[in-house]
């Protein structure tokens, strides 16, 4: 691990703020009852094939996930990617727990409602030419998943537990971090697709 | 640096069989409701499951690891996926997904059940002291 003392002036932290370091949850307990809460009311949603719940999961938690990408991606990652190691540090500390529970329940939420609404509304019955966009859509959100699940979340997850470190390696933060903002900015790229997509699937 | 340890490359071995899991997905997902060929899906179930046993036996081998942590981390991710690969597999059953089509579907999420945890475990621990 690289020491305190190879890292950039602006990244070394003064003691009392490095024991702070130690302490940062890496999955905020509090919020698991109201994802616990948002998964049972799909499921209801889904086995009594509510129309208007599975509509109302598919548009918000859609909205929701395609606005935090291009959020993240295209207005925070640029931010971040100029600020001081010790900056994104203690933005990350703060932000990356959150981020844990919010995007896997927004990506859950948004495809298990998103496939019952194309379902329930013969969207998956349409002829090709036509399926195309339905396909199209399949494969955006393929390419979106793999990015998230492979690069993103580990990323994520590797800088908090770097964070609960003593001495939190400022390098391996800084480069995991690029790591997370380069792909957030292609699946927020990726997600201007979703809505050229959605949106030709919705006019009739 | 914990991260200069030699070790196999199991995250691109994740992300390879994740891939084509994903693959053989939107080819089915594309036919349905109706009823796709299962061979290329089964085909590229088949190489991903293969791929991630050799992702798993690779990394049983390693020695110095920083296991417990790996082992912390493995144990909540697999929780949490085999809570969302649950819903989506009951989504499908809910559906009436023909037997043959949700079979395949089944063992593919049983793949990804595996593979996200495994990649997500591997990650953070590579990068602890052993």
């Amino acid at each position: 691990m690289q020491s305190a003392s190879a890292l950039p002036a602006s990244s070394v932290a003064p003691p009392r703020e490095r024991t702070a370091h130690a302490g940062v949850e890496i999955v905020p307990l509090r919020g698991l009852p109201i994802v616990a809460a948002i998964l049972i009311a799909l499921l209801v949603a889904i086995v009594g094939n509510w129309g208007w719940a599975l509509m109302f999961f598919h548009v918000a938690g859609g909205g929701l996930w395609t606005g935090v990408d291009l959020f993240v991606g295209l207005v925070l990652g640029p931010i971040l990617g100029r600020l001081p190691v010790e900056a994104r540090i203690e933005f990350s500390k703060r932000f990356m727990p959150k981020m844990m529970l919010i995007m896997p329940t927004l990506v859950t939420v948004t495809l298990a409602s998103g496939w019952q609404v194309a379902r329930r509304y013969g969207f998956l019955a349409w002829p090709y030419p036509m399926h195309w966009w339905v396909t199209a859509s399949f494969i955006v959100v393929g390419v979106m998943a793999v990015i998230a699940l492979a690069i993103l979340e580990p990323a994520n997850l590797a800088v908090l537990f770097e964070l609960n470190k003593p001495e939190p390696d400022g390098k391996l933060i800084g480069q995991l971090m690029r790591r997370f903002i380069y792909t957030s900015g292609i699946t927020g790229v990726m997600q201007l697709a979703t809505l050229i997509i959605m949106t030709r699937l919705g006019t009739p | 640096m914990a991260a200069e340890r030699r070790l196999p490359p199991v995250s691109q071995l994740c992300i390879t069989s994740m891939v084509l899991v994903v693959i053989g997905g939107i080819y089915l997902a594309a036919y349905l409701p109706g009823a796709p060929s299962l061979v290329l899906p089964t085909i590229l179930a088949i190489l991903a499951a293969v791929v991630m046993a050799a992702n798993v036996a690779a990394l049983s081998r390693v020695k110095v690891f920083a296991w417990p942590v790996f082992f912390k981390v493995i144990r909540w991710a697999l929780l949490a996926y085999v809570i969302t690969s649950g819903m989506i597999e009951l989504v499908f059953v809910l559906d009436g997904t023909p037997a043959g089509v949700l079979g395949l579907l089944t063992a593919m999420l049983a793949i990804y059940a595996v593979d996200i945890p495994l990649l997500l475990a591997f990650t953070v621990a590579r990068y602890q002291p052993a």
